[in-house]
């Protein structure tokens, strides 16, 4: 039995290439495997080229691997396309009906469409034909893979006939000659894993802090957080609401933010543009905001659909003038969760905008998470107003030794809370005065000393004063990690340090790895090395060289193992 | 009882003289007058004079960026639909800066009021043409003549808005009687306010308007529930100014949708992380 296994469903967009892949990767996260599965796909509704990549493993997985053993071919273009990945051992299925292909005897036709048409009348589901042939290419039992569909839709005669459906293509596979695939898939003992993408996790997080109110407006890939928790309105008592534009998606959460609420919004990189003039407002008003920018390759449109790090120094540096907040780079699934709920914390404990930065990759990559301890959640609203002594006496934004006046909310007491996107005084009224602006400004930036004792140091992983020190941040930690242990396993003096706390930056730990690694590569899904740059910023440190990929497809471990090789020649 | 006097704000920067000043006596009246008290009520204001005015009167104040009076404001009502919302603002605020939000925020229906101080010019910036200001008005960034203007009662119409009236800052009293009215409907409720400009407007001055404008309920016969006829009106323009509510219905909001959660306030509920245990499961 392989210990590593990878699929590739391919197909055109409408073939139902997505719910297949899901289907699959279900399967086996049912049958107590680890499963990473990523997307990749055009920005189209129909036609063009579009696969789903299921990662098979006994042990845990966050990266996809280059290397194919099972190719689901929806269409030829996919055979065409994805042929040369095959591993030595690997194999096909396919649709003969229109296909020139079949001179390989590990190539697999079967008349998907035929078939389908038989067996429940609908050719809609030669897709779920596929998926009965692969498993019963790899000798997975059917009762398990039934269990599963029949579980995925929730219309009992739309389970029924897809149940029917990837019988006809695992028995058809089942009477044919077995020829030369070897290579079996049983299931391994039961587990009650969840099979989670980022923006799902991210999702959970935030209902498990509390969030009450969202506004934001649909951009890839950041909607399906914003169509999940719209779900959830009903049960979980929030609202999300579809606005106009970005400015009126971050300005409504700012607005409910303050009148007591948490709230958030979330879009991808260009939404997060329009977004900045209100990320100075909550930064000057003192307003707890929690902003997810689901990264894009840009500038402008960019490509819709593709995955890139490039927002790091902007998110950092976006809107003019001065004022504290927080970015954190969440790894995976699971720490997306977690990541969500620290981001509400601190966004109350400290009054201001945190941005949590996740991208394409993250966002639409399916991983095997234990599920959440939600035990482990705690709420944090920060310092609050004490009522009632004298109703007068209230000033939002009091000047205090820790920078952090109390909060009222509006309409729950006899308190008047007032504030101003204008520089204003104690009470929140507009002021000019110089001193009261000095004032102000220090109390604002006093917060980011007590925020940077909150700060996680980052994941460090080898042991000290290695020859090779491998620096990533956010979605990248699952290529990197995997990179770190082929190359330890060759025999490389590696270790490795992931940032996923990236401001304020954690600035001691980094330099204290850093200072001592004999040569540091900075691993990043962007053209210009953006973490390098940060870390020059703040430690005075340089890394030595970078690996960097910013074609809009995510770096993979076999990436990042061959170009260190190069690199330490 | 609440009395005027429980709203004496900040001392206002205003010209002497300015439109502004009778507005803020208007609204103090209504306050008093519907019994709310400062603290049930939200003020939330772009940039620009009209935008200063939450200072110079009592209440909770979310003095917002330019254009962003509305956003805010809906947020705060949805996250707490017992304060009574009032978003206050200029022309060039309003209607330039935040047209998409005005647009919207009618067209959603949104249960808050809207104060609009229409003085047809940037007073802020000094003396700049502005959406509202009359077709040709030459001033030093539209030299050859500002283009036509945007009518903001119409506009609001057509994007559904369920409350569109025209106020007079030279008429407190009628304001007063708007404002009340609108505070009370159910719905997104725009006044635009007729607001003299004594610095940079010299020609729609106090005089202009009052040669001009009248009263809807003094005319007599019209139906306000009249949608058509409501769009017809708005475009009256010019010789005869019509004043008061133009356009009135009574349709959904968009709070409505709250009363899901029994309507209790969102602020009022309290959080439990463990609720999210029955999701976790459809992962599973």
């Amino acid at each position: 039995m392989p210990d590593d296994f990878n699929f590739i469903v391919g197909g055109e967009a409408g073939q139902g290439v997505q719910s297949l892949g899901f289907l699959l990767a279900k399967v086996f996260v049912r049958g107590g495997y680890h499963v990473f599965a990523d997307q990749d796909y055009e920005s189209r509704v129909r036609g063009g080229h579009n696969f789903f990549r299921v990662r098979v493993k006994k042990g845990e997985v966050s990266a996809i691997s280059e290397t194919v053993d099972m190719l689901i071919a929806l269409n030829d273009e996919t055979i065409e396309r994805h042929r040369g990945e095959l591993s030595a051992k690997g194999a096909a299925v396919f649709n003969n009906e229109k296909s020139t292909f079949g001179g390989d005897k590990r190539f697999f036709g079967l008349p998907l469409e035929k078939l389908a048409k038989e067996n429940v009348g609908n050719i809609v589901m030669s897709n779920t034909v596929a998926l009965g042939a692969a498993l019963a290419l790899v000798d997975y039992p059917f009762d398990n893979i039934a269990k599963v569909i029949t579980e995925f839709f929730s219309n009992g005669k739309v389970a029924l006939d897809n149940v029917a459906a990837a019988k006809a293509g695992y028995d058809y596979i089942r009477s044919q000659p077995r020829g030369d695939f070897p290579q079996s898939l049983a299931p391994l003992a039961e587990a009650k894993r969840m099979l989670i993408n980022g923006n799902e996790a991210l999702a959970l997080g935030a209902l498990a802090a509390g969030c009450k109110f969202m506004s934001a407006y649909p951009m890839t890939p950041a909607t399906s957080i914003m169509q999940y928790l719209a779900a959830q309105e009903k049960k979980f008592g929030l609202v999300m609401v579809h606005v106009e534009d970005e400015i009126a998606a971050v300005n409504m959460a700012i607005g409910a933010s303050y009148a007591g609420v948490r709230a958030m919004t979330a879009t991808s990189g260009s939404g997060f543009c329009l977004m900045v003039e209100g990320l100075g407002l909550a930064g000057i008003t003192e307003t707890p905001l929690v902003i997810v920018n689901a990264q894009r390759p840009g500038p402008a449109c960019g490509l819709p659909t593709r995955t890139e790090q490039g927002d790091l120094q902007f998110v950092l540096h976006a809107h003019h003038g001065e004022f504290p907040r927080a970015v954190l780079a969440p790894a995976t699934a699971a720490s997306a969760f977690w990541t969500a709920v620290k981001a509400f914390n601190w966004a109350d404990k400290y009054q201001l905008p945190v941005v949590i930065l996740t991208d394409h990759h993250l966002a639409s990559s399916y991983y095997t998470v234990e599920p959440f301890d939600l035990a482990g959640v705690t709420i944090d609203r920060g310092l609050l107003y004490a009522e009632e002594e004298s109703a007068g006496a209230y000033q939002r934004h009091a000047l205090t030794k820790s920078g952090v006046s109390p909060r009222a909310f509006p309409g729950l007491s006899k308190s008047l809370v007032v504030t101003d996107s204008d520089e204003h005084d104690e009470w929140g009224h507009l002021t000019e005065d110089a001193n009261m602006r000095t004032e102000q400004v220090r109390k604002r930036m006093r917060k980011l000393v007590s925020l940077h004792q909150d700060i996680a140091p980052p994941l460090r992983y080898g042991p000290e004063g290695a020859e090779i020190t491998l620096v990533g941040w956010g979605s990248t930690y699952g290529a990197i990690h995997e990179a770190f242990s082929i190359l330890q396993k060759e025999g490389a003096s590696i270790n490795m340090l992931h940032l996923e706390d990236l401001w304020p930056f954690p600035t001691e730990p980094v330099f204290d790895t850093l200072s001592r690694a004999k040569k540091s590569i900075c691993i990043e899904s962007n053209a210009t090395g953006q973490l390098a740059r940060l870390i020059r910023t703040e430690t005075g440190l340089k890394p030595s060289c970078d690996i960097l990929r910013y074609d809009g497809r995510p770096i993979t471990p076999a990436y990042i193992a061959a170009a260190v090789r190069k690199e330490c020649r | 009882m609440v009395e005027i006097a429980d709203y004496a704000g900040l001392e206002p920067a205003w010209c002497p003289g300015c439109g502004n000043f009778s507005i803020l006596k208007a609204l103090n009246k209504a306050l008093a007058e519907l019994d709310l008290e400062p603290h049930q009520i939200l003020m939330v204001s772009g940039i620009g004079q009209a935008a200063k005015l939450p200072h110079y009167t009592r209440g909770n104040v979310f003095n917002s960026l330019h254009g962003r009076a509305l956003s805010p404001a809906i947020g705060a009502k949805i996250a707490n639909q017992e304060l009574t919302v009032i978003a206050i603002g200029g022309d060039g605020d309003g209607y330039g800066e935040g047209g998409n939000h005005f647009m919207h925020s009618a067209r959603r229906n949104h249960d808050i009021t809207y104060l609009v101080h229409n003085n047809q010019v940037y007073g802020l910036t000094k003396g700049q043409a502005s959406p509202t200001s009359d077709a040709g008005t030459i001033t030093k960034t539209t030299p050859e003549g500002s283009a036509n203007p945007l009518n903001p009662l119409l506009l609001a119409i057509v994007c559904g808005a369920t409350f569109v009236a025209r106020g007079f800052s030279g008429d407190p009293d009628h304001l007063t009687g708007l404002i009340k009215a609108a505070i009370n409907h159910r719905g997104f409720s725009l006044i635009d306010i007729l607001q003299p400009c004594v610095s940079f407007n010299h020609k729609n001055t106090f005089a202009w308007y009052r040669e001009r404008a009248y009263k809807l309920t003094e005319a007599g016969g019209y139906q306000q529930d009249d949608k058509n006829a409501a769009m017809i009106k708005a475009q009256e323009w010019g010789e005869k100014i019509p004043l008061g509510i133009i356009y009135r219905a009574e349709q959904p909001t968009f709070e409505d949708r709250l009363l899901v959660h029994g309507g209790q306030a969102l602020v009022r509920q309290s959080i439990d992380p463990g609720r999210v245990r029955e999701l976790l499961n459809e992962f599973t």
